[in-house]
C-alpha cells in the first residue's frame, strides 16, 4: 500500500512518486471516484518526450474521457501495460497497481502536498 | 348545422388536447386561456404581433395539401438517370418500403440512447456496421454519416487528429466527385488545413493524409495500394471513399492499406431523393475505433449475462467533449442506414454480388457498343461509369439523349459521363448508344451488345476475400422471413406508435400520415440531385416556399435548407458569420461565446468553423450571467466573433434579459446565433430575427414534423438576415444559385425528399394552427411542471414562475434522500411502460420532460401517475420497506424471463416488478434485455454482428 502521505500531487488530481529522478505518475482515488468505471487509457509511446502541463494521453469512463497530463518535464521511461489491458486498475487500485507512467525528468517543478491537495478537494 | 369547418382542420388532429383537455390544464396552471398563459411565460418585449401580409396560406385540410403537393411533384420529370456522381437508380425491395419507410414502428422511433428499448434498431444497425466494414476490408464502421461529402470532410479530419506529421497539408484525387471537392475545400479552410489536389501518380508532398475515390469519379479503376504506402511512408493516413456495391467484386480499401474507408450506401436499395437522405458511412482500421466520429453501435450484456446492443464510447461526443469532440454530429441516417442494411440481408452475399456483375455486364456492353461506332473511352478499366471523348459534340449527346428520356453527365464540351445501375436495360444502353451515334443504331451494333466479353477490372484487384458471411444475411431470403425479421426488430423497440417519448430537448411530436405521404413519389424519390433545372422546377418551387414560410415565421431574410442535421446548420451558420467578418476585414473576429449551458454542439460547430470558445457563466436561475457576459465581451471586444445562444435556453426558459444579452454583443461588432433546437416554444409568438438573432438554425426533425427515424434523418435549415444571407450554403452544382457561399452537404438541397413533411405541415397548420401548437406545447409542459412539482422539485423557471416547452425535474434530492437515481428512474419508466425524458441534460442528475402539444392529457395524466409512483417507490426505499440493493428502482428494467425464471428471491413481489398499474395486465411493453453493462461494452468493443451462439441460453 503506497503511503499517501508521502507523495506529492498536481492540481489535475494527479499523484507523483518521486524517487531520484524518476517520477513513476498515476491519478488520485478522487479522481478515479469522479471518473466511474474507466473503460480505456490512452497512454505515451516509452522514449517520447513530454512537457509538463502538456496531454500526454486519455483516461476514458463510461461518464467521460480524462485527460493525463505530464507534471514534470522529461522522457517516458515506462507506460503501464497492465492497466491498458486493464484500465478497471485505475479505480480499484489508483494508488498501486493503477500508477500510468514512469518519467524520467532533471529538474522537478514546485507540485502539491499531501495536505495542499486534501485543501483543495476538500476531503 | 354540423361545422364543417372545424371537422376538416388538421391541426385538431395534430395537436392532442382538445378544448375540453386544455380547460382542465389551465385550470391545474392557473390561468384562463392559452393565449394568456403564453404570454405570461414569453417575456413581453419580444411579443409579435401577426403579420398583415404573411406568406402562409390559411390552413389546408390533408386532402388539399396532397393535392397541391401532387401538382407540384408532376412538375418534376423523372427520367432515367445515368449520371452518376455517387447517386444511382436502385430498386428498393418493396418488402422495406412497406415494413421500414412507411412503418412509423421504425420512422417514429428516437435516438437509442436508452438501448433497453432500442434493441430492434441497434441491431440493424449492427448489421449495417457488419455490412460496411466486411465490404471495405476494415475493421470497424460507424452507425453511419450524413452523407459521403461529410463523410470524407470528417475522415480527414480524423486523419488530421491521428497523424503526427506535422505538415497541414491534405492530398486530394483529382478524381474525386466534384462535390467532395466542394466540400473539402470550405471545411479545411475554416480550420487551416491546405488542400493539395494531386493525379496521384507521381511524387507526393508531404502531408498528414490522402484521399482517394475508387473507383474514381471518372469510372477509372485502379490500384492505389502504392499511393497509400507511399502516404504511410511519410507518416499519413489514407482515407479512401469506395463505392459498396463494387467493392463486392473488387479488393476492399482495408486490403489496399487504407486507415479509414468512406462513402456512401444510397445504392443499396435508398432513393435518390433529389440528393437525399442517405446513409454515408466511415469506417476505420484497428486502433483508430476511439477516433470514430458520429455514433457506433456496440455488443454489450444486461444485468442477466445475456448479449445486448447499446451506443459505445459514447463520452467521446459532443454532449460531453465539447469543443475537445471527435466531431460536431450528433446525428446519424439511421432510418437510411436500416433500410440499406436490409437490402444486404434481403440480397446476401450472392445477390449483391450478382447484382454488381450484371451492372459492371452492362457497362462492358456500353463500351463495346461505343466502341462499334468508333467511340473510345477515357480508361481501360471501369465498374459501372465511363467518360466517352467526342469532339466538342457533348452538348448535342447530353441533348439528344433528354429526348430519348435518358440524363447524361455533361463534363465538358468535349466528355460525356454515362454510369448504369442495377435498374439499366438493355434498351436504355441502345437510347444512350442512339444519341452517341446520332442516328437509329444499326443491326451490327446492336448485336455486338450481346457478344460484350472485355475485361472490365484489373485481374489483380479481383476480391478473393469473403464478405457478408454472418447468418442474418443469408436466412431471410423469402419475403416472409423478411417481413417477420422487420417485425420481429421492430417488436423490441419503442417508438411513437407505442406511447409517448417525453425527451427535453427533442421535441417527439406527431409525424403525421398526411406529412409522410409524398415522401416515396417516384415524382420526388426518383430525383438525381444533380438532374437539370428543368427536370426538378416543382422541387425547387416547393423548397422555394418553404424557405419563405421558414424566414417569415423565425423573422429572418433568407433561408438555406441545404444542411443536413442541426449540426451542420450550426456549422452553416457560424461559417456564414466568419464569412462575413473576413469580407468586412476584421479577421481577428474568432471568440465564439457560449454559455455553460450550451448543447456540446454548439461548442464543437464553432472549433470545426475555425472560432475559439469562451464560456459564459449560468446563473441559478439557469438565465446567461449577464455580468459575465459583459465582462467577457469587454475582454474581447475586438476579436469577438459571435455569441451562440439557444432560445428557450436549453433549461427550457424563456430568458427575460434576451434582448439585452444580443444589443451588448451588436455594440462591440459581434453576432449572434440563435439556435433554433427550442423553436417549437416560440412560433406564433415571437422570431428570432426581431429580437436580435442575425443567424440561426432550425431542426425541422422537431419543430417541423420530419421523424426522427430511430436517430436520423435530420434536416437543419440556417436562416439568416440580408447581411449574412451572401454567405449562406450554396452548391457549385445548384440548379439554381440561391445562396452564394461554399457548401456543408453533399447535395445542393440537401434531404429534398423528406421536405415534403415540413411543407405538408405548415401548410395544413396555418399560421393560427403554429400558433395553436405552441401554445398546446407550452401548456402540456407546465401542466406537467405544476402537477409533478410537490414530487421532484422543478430546477429552473422564467416570469411568473412558468417554464417552456419543457421542463427540468431534479432528482439530485431523491438520490441524496434515497439513493435512487435520475437512471434508476429512467429504467423504472420502462417497467411502466413509458420511454424516459432526457437525463442530464442540460443539468447532470435530472430529468427533462418534453410533452409536445400532440400527447393527449389521458396519456400525459398516465406518465405523470407513473412518475409520481415512482418517488413513491423510491421513499420505500428510503424508509427501508425495500433494501437499497434490492428494489424494483435499482433493478429495472424488468423482462418476462427474469419475473419468470427460477425462484423469486427478491424483497419485492412479481407484480410490483412488471404490473405496477393493473392497466399494464392487458396492454404492457415487455423490454427485451435487463439493464445493460455500459462498462463491459466500452472495455470490450464489438461493433460487428456477434456469433449467434452469443444470444444462446
Amino acid at each position: 500500500m503506497t503511503d499517501e502521505k508521502s507523495l506529492r500531487y498536481t492540481a489535475e488530481h494527479e499523484w507523483v512518486l518521486v524517487d531520484g529522478n524518476t517520477a513513476l505518475v498515476g491519478i488520485t482515488a478522487y479522481a478515479a471516484e469522479k471518473l466511474g468505471d474507466v473503460v480505456f487509457v490512452d497512454l505515451p509511446k516509452v522514449g517520447s518526450t513530454v512537457a509538463q502541463g502538456k496531454v500526454v494521453g486519455e483516461i476514458e469512463s463510461t461518464k467521460s474521457v480524462g485527460e493525463l497530463f505530464a507534471p514534470v518535464n522529461g522522457t517516458v521511461l515506462d507506460a503501464n501495460d497492465a492497466v491498458v489491458a486493464s484500465p478497471e486498475l485505475v479505480n480499484s487500485d489508483p494508488f498501486g497497481a493503477g500508477w500510468l507512467i514512469k518519467v524520467e525528468f532533471t529538474e522537478l517543478p514546485p507540485l502539491l502536498s499531501y495536505d495542499e491537495y486534501t485543501k483543495l478537494t476538500g476531503e | 348545422m354540423p361545422d364543417h369547418s372545424l371537422a376538416g382542420r388538421f391541426a385538431d388532429r395534430h395537436i392532442g388536447t382538445d378544448a375540453a383537455a386544455q380547460a382542465t390544464m389551465l385550470a391545474a396552471v392557473g390561468y384562463d386561456s392559452v393565449q394568456a398563459l403564453v404570454e405570461a411565460a414569453v417575456p413581453a418585449s419580444i411579443h409579435v404581433a401577426p403579420l398583415a401580409d404573411s406568406t402562409i396560406p390559411a390552413a389546408a385540410t390533408e386532402r388539399q395539401a396532397l393535392a397541391e403537393l401532387r401538382a407540384l411533384a408532376v412538375k418534376n420529370v423523372v427520367r432515367r438517370s445515368m449520371i452518376g456522381l455517387g447517386y444511382y437508380d436502385t430498386i428498393t425491395p418493396a418488402v422495406i418500403t412497406r415494413n421500414v419507410l412507411e412503418n412509423p414502428s421504425w420512422y417514429t422511433a428516437y435516438t437509442p440512447y436508452q438501448p433497453e428499448i432500442s434493441q430492434g434498431r441497434l441491431e440493424a444497425l449492427i448489421n449495417f456496421q457488419t455490412m460496411v466494414s466486411d465490404l471495405t476490408g476494415m475493421t470497424t464502421a460507424n452507425a453511419s454519416m450524413l452523407d459521403e461529402g461529410t463523410a470524407v470532410v470528417e475522415g480527414m479530419l480524423l486523419a488530421r487528429r491521428a497523424s503526427d506529421v506535422s505538415s497541414n497539408v491534405f492530398i486530394v484525387d483529382a478524381d474525386a466527385f466534384p462535390q467532395t471537392k466542394a466540400l473539402l475545400a470550405n471545411r479545411a479552410g475554416a480550420v487551416g488545413i491546405t488542400l493539395v489536389e494531386s493525379s496521384l501518380d507521381g511524387t507526393l508532398p508531404e502531408a498528414f493524409g490522402i484521399f482517394v475515390q475508387y473507383p474514381g469519379a471518372s469510372g477509372r479503376v485502379w490500384d492505389p495500394s502504392s499511393v497509400i504506402a507511399a502516404a504511410h511512408e511519410q507518416g499519413g493516413l489514407a482515407v479512401v471513399a469506395a463505392d459498396l456495391l463494387a467493392m463486392t467484386l473488387f479488393t476492399p480499401p482495408g486490403e489496399l492499406g487504407a486507415d479509414v474507408a468512406v462513402g456512401t450506401t444510397q445504392r443499396f436499395g435508398v432513393p435518390m431523393g433529389f440528393g437525399g437522405p442517405h446513409a454515408g458511412y466511415l469506417a476505420v482500421k484497428a486502433g483508430l475505433e476511439r477516433q470514430l466520429p458520429g455514433r457506433l453501435v456496440g455488443v454489450s450484456q444486461d444485468a442477466d449475462g445475456h448479449a445486448a446492443y447499446r451506443l459505445s464510447l459514447q463520452v467521446r461526443e459532443q454532449h460531453i467533449r465539447r469543443e475537445k469532440a471527435t466531431s460536431n454530429i450528433c446525428t446519424a441516417q439511421v432510418l437510411l442506414a436500416v433500410m440499406a442494411s436490409m437490402y444486404a440481408v434481403y440480397h446476401g452475399p450472392d445477390g449483391l454480388r450478382r447484382i454488381a456483375r450484371q451492372v459492371a455486364g452492362r457497362a462492358r456492353q456500353l463500351v463495346t457498343g461505343l466502341s462499334t461506332l468508333g467511340l473510345a473511352v477515357e480508361s481501360d478499366y471501369y465498374f459501372d461509369t465511363v467518360r466517352v471523348r467526342v469532339l466538342g459534340e457533348a452538348h448535342s449527346v447530353v441533348a439528344r439523349a433528354r429526348l430519348s428520356n435518358v440524363n447524361l453527365h455533361l463534363v465538358d464540351a468535349d466528355t460525356v459521363g454515362v454510369s448504369v445501375d442495377e435498374t439499366t436495360e438493355l434498351v436504355d444502353l441502345q437510347a444512350v448508344l442512339a444519341a452517341f451515334a446520332a442516328q437509329p443504331l444499326s443491326t451490327a451494333v446492336i448485336e455486338a451488345l450481346s457478344r460484350a466479353e472485355l475485361p472490365t477490372f484489373p485481374p489483380e484487384l479481383g476480391r478473393t476475400t469473403e464478405y457478408l458471411t454472418h447468418p442474418v444475411f443469408t436466412t431471410h431470403r423469402s419475403e416472409t422471413a423478411m417481413m417477420r425479421y422487420l417485425k420481429y426488430l421492430a417488436d423490441k423497440d419503442y417508438a411513437l406508435d407505442r406511447g409517448m417519448i417525453p425527451l427535453g430537448s427533442c421535441t417527439m411530436k406527431l409525424n403525421s400520415a398526411t406529412e409522410m405521404e409524398a415522401v416515396t413519389w417516384p415524382e420526388f424519390a426518383g430525383i438525381h440531385p444533380f438532374a437539370p433545372e428543368a427536370d426538378v422546377t416543382g422541387y425547387l418551387e416547393l423548397i422555394e416556399q418553404l424557405q419563405a414560410w421558414l424566414a417569415e415565421v423565425t423573422g429572418y431574410d433568407s433561408v438555406s435548407l441545404q444542411p443536413n442535421a442541426g449540426s451542420q446548420g450550426e456549422l452553416a451558420g457560424l461559417l456564414a458569420i466568419r464569412g462575413y467578418h473576413l469580407a468586412n476585414g476584421n479577421v481577428q473576429r474568432t471568440v465564439c461565446l457560449i454559455p455553460s449551458s450550451a448543447h456540446g454542439t454548439n461548442a464543437a460547430s464553432a472549433v470545426l468553423s475555425g472560432m475559439t470558445v469562451v464560456v459564459v457563466a449560468t446563473n441559478d436561475l439557469g438565465n446567461v450571467d449577464l455580468d459575465d457576459l459583459r465582462a467577457k465581451i469587454a475582454l474581447h471586444a475586438d476579436t469577438l466573433a459571435a455569441l451562440m445562444i439557444t432560445y428557450p435556453s436549453t433549461h427550457g426558459v424563456y430568458e427575460h434579459e434576451v434582448r439585452a444579452i444580443t444589443d451588448a454583443v451588436h455594440d462591440v461588432g459581434g453576432q449572434v446565433y440563435v439556435d433554433g433546437a427550442n423553436l417549437n416554444a416560440l412560433l406564433g409568438y415571437a422570431r428570432f430575427g426581431d429580437f436580435g438573432g442575425d443567424v440561426s438554425h432550425l431542426n425541422l426533425h422537431k419543430t417541423f414534423c420530419i421523424p426522427h427515424g430511430g436517430g436520423g434523418p435530420g434536416v437543419g435549415p440556417v436562416a439568416a438576415k440580408a447581411h449574412l444571407a451572401p454567405y449562406l450554403p450554396g452548391h457549385p452544382m445548384a440548379q439554381r444559385a440561391l445562396h452564394a457561399g461554399a457548401p456543408v452537404s453533399a447535395a445542393p438541397y440537401g434531404s429534398p425528399s423528406i421536405l415534403p413533411i415540413s411543407w405538408a405541415y405548415v401548410r395544413m397548420m396555418g399560421t393560427d394552427g403554429l400558433k395553436a401548437a405552441t401554445g398546446a406545447a407550452v401548456l402540456a409542459a407546465n401542466y406537467v411542471a405544476v402537477r409533478l412539482r410537490d414530487h421532484y422539485p422543478v430546477l429552473y423557471a422564467g416570469d411568473n414562475g412558468l417554464v417552456a416547452h419543457e421542463c427540468i425535474l431534479d432528482l439530485r434530492p431523491l438520490k441524496e434522500a434515497t439513493g435512487i437515481d435520475n437512471n434508476d428512474v429512467a429504467k423504472r419508466l420502462i417497467d411502466y411502460g413509458f420511454h424516459a425524458p432526457t437525463m442530464s441534460f442540460p443539468v447532470s442528475g435530472t430529468l427533462m420532460v418534453e410533452p409536445t402539444e400532440s400527447e393527449d392529457l389521458a396519456e400525459i395524466d398516465r406518465f405523470i401517475d407513473a412518475m409520481i409512483a415512482i418517488k413513491v417507490e423510491a421513499d420505500a426505499v428510503a424508509a427501508g420497506r425495500w433494501p437499497a440493493d434490492d428494489n424494483p428502482l435499482g433493478n429495472a428494467p424488468h423482462t418476462a424471463e427474469s419475473v419468470v425464471v427460477g425462484e423469486w428471491r427478491h424483497a419485492y413481489s412479481r407484480q410490483d416488478a412488471v404490473y405496477p398499474f393493473a392497466s399494464l395486465i392487458r396492454h404492457k411493453y415487455w423490454p427485451p434485455v435487463r439493464r445493460i453493462d455500459n462498462a463491459y461494452g466500452d472495455r470490450n468493443l464489438v461493433c460487428s454482428c456477434p456469433p449467434v451462439d452469443a444470444f444462446a441460453d
